[in-house]
């Protein structure tokens, strides 16, 4: 009961982090390589605000949004888009250029050290009788559930919500149909990196804050999107908590050093039965 | 007409003759451990290139057959006292079975799904290593010491041995790609790269070719692997199979040049120098600074040169004629 419990609530936020690539990804068929970089940036940011100003985690939740927003939107312009016409290998590259670039300067201005948020509102343990809950886990998962949901209402409600979703489905229609595209990629990949911002936030109230975070993260985040199918988000959604189940039981049930292994393992199995995932088109 | 086809064999010709004399003209050990990383990355961005570069299938995950050839002749080695040179030949069996029982099953995903899958698989196998046993976990295995040979693939005197067979992998390497390149296989490959679906409408066994791709592309990482094993005689998953390791030789490659036969070996002239010495020379206090530098600079490039820089040569050679 509680391996579900930590599984569910390291899903959710896995969900979160992987709602915002598989946008990136399914409007501008780019691979985010930094995606899980920017997450670092987030927790960096929501560490800072509470080490500086004393800000709770949990305020610094707008602040992250934002800046994560522009930072999304500064890289497509300058970096991303320039590479958009370019050939495969180069979108491919990109990225990880960008990624490697964001850790290291987090490494120059921070040092590699592990550091953790100490004291925040919701501390210690709710006993629920057969499990216990995390306070900060549990807040956390429902940030991020209830995050999941507004992009969700986003996306089916808004103009720009609409517009990102027809891009989505077909690039050529839309741009006749008058919807700027190139407006809408920026937009797409500022929103991506926001959202992984913010689940940095979140993620920064209970785990370790280190310049190298990013890398297991992004990884996982990519298996989760390809397994929830590309460019899907209900699907990265569901995918996510699967992947947050599978990891800690697997590592329950079998070794704990191999439950990542475990999340690949899965991502492979899937792509070779359904290589667009379970909820691709 | 022969003039033009003579002109690069001479170039190639001079070019080979510097590097069999340099090492013996400047005689440091740090240059000289250069360029044996030069040719062992020049090498691996070769063996990139063939699955990569011309079958297009972008593996992220070249750390996995490397590590999988260094692992398997030093468990040889110390298990069985299998000699290294045999070593070499089995750790390339292994690692191209390996490569085809896990590009079997991925022999339909392209793209972006394939770069992720080969992360995702060179994960595992690196996670693996880091708990098996049998192969001494994350401790790592040190090749023992043995009489300074040929035979036994070990030099302590000199790393000018090392320094030829290296080189000499690299030309073998290159003949090897340069064959694929211009057989009809080659043609194939590339075909399959353009589309998937139009070949295979050609009929073309676009299986079979992706399977042979990967296999002569894990053989030759997993030679290397093996040598530097010999050469720095000790491994862990650590330092044979980690990701970082993958994407340098995928921007090698990119860099010199994805799908020209030379152009990895240039790539690697270009940024294992770079690397190495920004590291001997910024990175001691562990700042970071040269990998910084090192992804701005790949950033820099898949804008502006996304075509890598041998594209600059043939433009030359070009004009001249």
């Amino acid at each position: 009961m509680q391996q579900i419990i930590n599984g569910l609530m390291i899903g959710f936020m896995y969900s979160l982090i992987a709602i915002g690539l598989t946008l990136i990804w399914g409007v501008m068929n780019i691979v985010n390589f930094a995606h899980g970089d920017f997450l670092m940036i987030g927790m960096f940011t929501s560490f800072w605000l509470f080490t500086i100003y004393g800000l709770d985690p949990l305020f610094s939740i707008p602040i992250c949004f934002l800046l994560l927003f522009v930072m999304g939107v500064a890289i497509y312009r300058f970096i991303v888009s320039k590479v958009m016409k370019g050939p495969m290998l180069a979108q491919l590259v990109v990225t990880f250029g960008v990624s490697i670039f964001l850790s290291n300067l987090a490494v120059y201005l921070w040092t590699p050290d592990f550091r953790l948020i100490s004291s925040t509102f919701f501390q210690g343990t709710w006993d629920m009788g057969d499990f216990n809950l995390s306070k900060p886990k549990a807040i956390a998962s429902m940030g991020s559930i209830i995050t999941s949901i507004c992009v969700f209402l986003f996306m089916k409600k808004t103009k720009i919500g609409k517009a990102i979703l027809a891009t989505e489905m077909d690039r050529e229609s839309a741009l006749l149909m008058g919807i700027n595209t190139e407006r809408i990629n920026s937009i797409s990949f500022g929103i991506g990196a926001a959202l992984v911002g913010v689940a940095g936030a979140f993620l920064s109230t209970y785990y370790y804050i280190y310049p190298q975070v990013g890398g297991l993260f992004g990884t996982i985040a990519f298996s989760i999107v390809a397994l929830g199918g590309f460019g899907s988000i209900e699907g990265a959604f569901i995918a996510g908590i699967l992947v947050g189940l599978a990891q800690t039981l697997g590592g329950f049930f079998f070794d704990p050093a191999y439950k990542y292994a475990i999340v690949f393992m899965i991502y492979l199995i899937t792509i070779w039965i359904r290589p667009k995932g379970l909820l691709g088109w | 007409m022969k003039n033009f086809t003579a002109k690069p064999i001479t170039i190639a010709g001079a070019v080979l003759a510097l590097l069999l004399i340099f090492p013996l003209v400047i005689t440091q050990t740090f240059p000289i451990h250069v360029m044996i990383l030069v040719f062992m990355f020049g090498m691996l961005g070769v063996a990139w290139n063939i699955m990569g570069g011309y079958a297009g299938m972008f593996s992220f995950g070249q750390a996995a057959f490397f590590g999988i050839g260094a692992y398997t002749s030093s468990y040889l080695l110390i298990a069985f006292q299998v000699n290294p040179w045999i070593g070499l030949i089995l750790g390339g069996l292994v690692a191209a079975l390996v490569a085809a029982a896990i590009g079997y099953p991925c022999s339909n995903l392209r793209g972006h799904y394939f770069a992720i899958a080969s992360i995702a698989f060179s994960e595992i196998v690196r996670i693996h290593f880091n708990n098996w046993s049998l192969v001494n976990a994350a401790e790592g295995i040190t090749i023992p010491m043995m009489p300074e040979s040929l035979a036994n693939f070990m030099f302590h005197s000199s790393k000018l041995p090392y320094y030829y067979i290296i080189m000499a992998f690299l030309l073998i390497a290159v003949i090897v790609c340069y064959i694929v390149a211009t057989s009809k296989m080659g043609y194939y490959f590339r075909a399959i790269k353009e589309s998937h679906d139009v070949a295979e409408v050609l009929g073309i066994n676009v299986v079979k070719y992706r399977l042979i791709a990967i296999m002569v592309s894990a053989f030759l990482s997993a030679m290397a692997g093996t040598f530097y094993a010999q050469y720095i005689l000790y491994i862990d998953p650590e330092s044979v199979m980690l990701g970082a390791i993958s994407i340098q030789i995928v921007l090698i490659s990119m860099l010199g040049g994805a799908g020209s036969v030379l152009g990895p070996v240039l790539g690697a002239a270009i940024l294992v120098p770079l690397s190495e010495t920004t590291r001997v020379m910024l990175g001691h206090k562990g700042t970071g600074v040269d990998m910084l530098i090192y992804g701005f600079l790949i950033t820099i490039i898949s804008v502006y040169q996304p075509q890598g820089v041998w594209e600059w040569f043939t433009r030359i050679g070009k004009k001249i004629k």
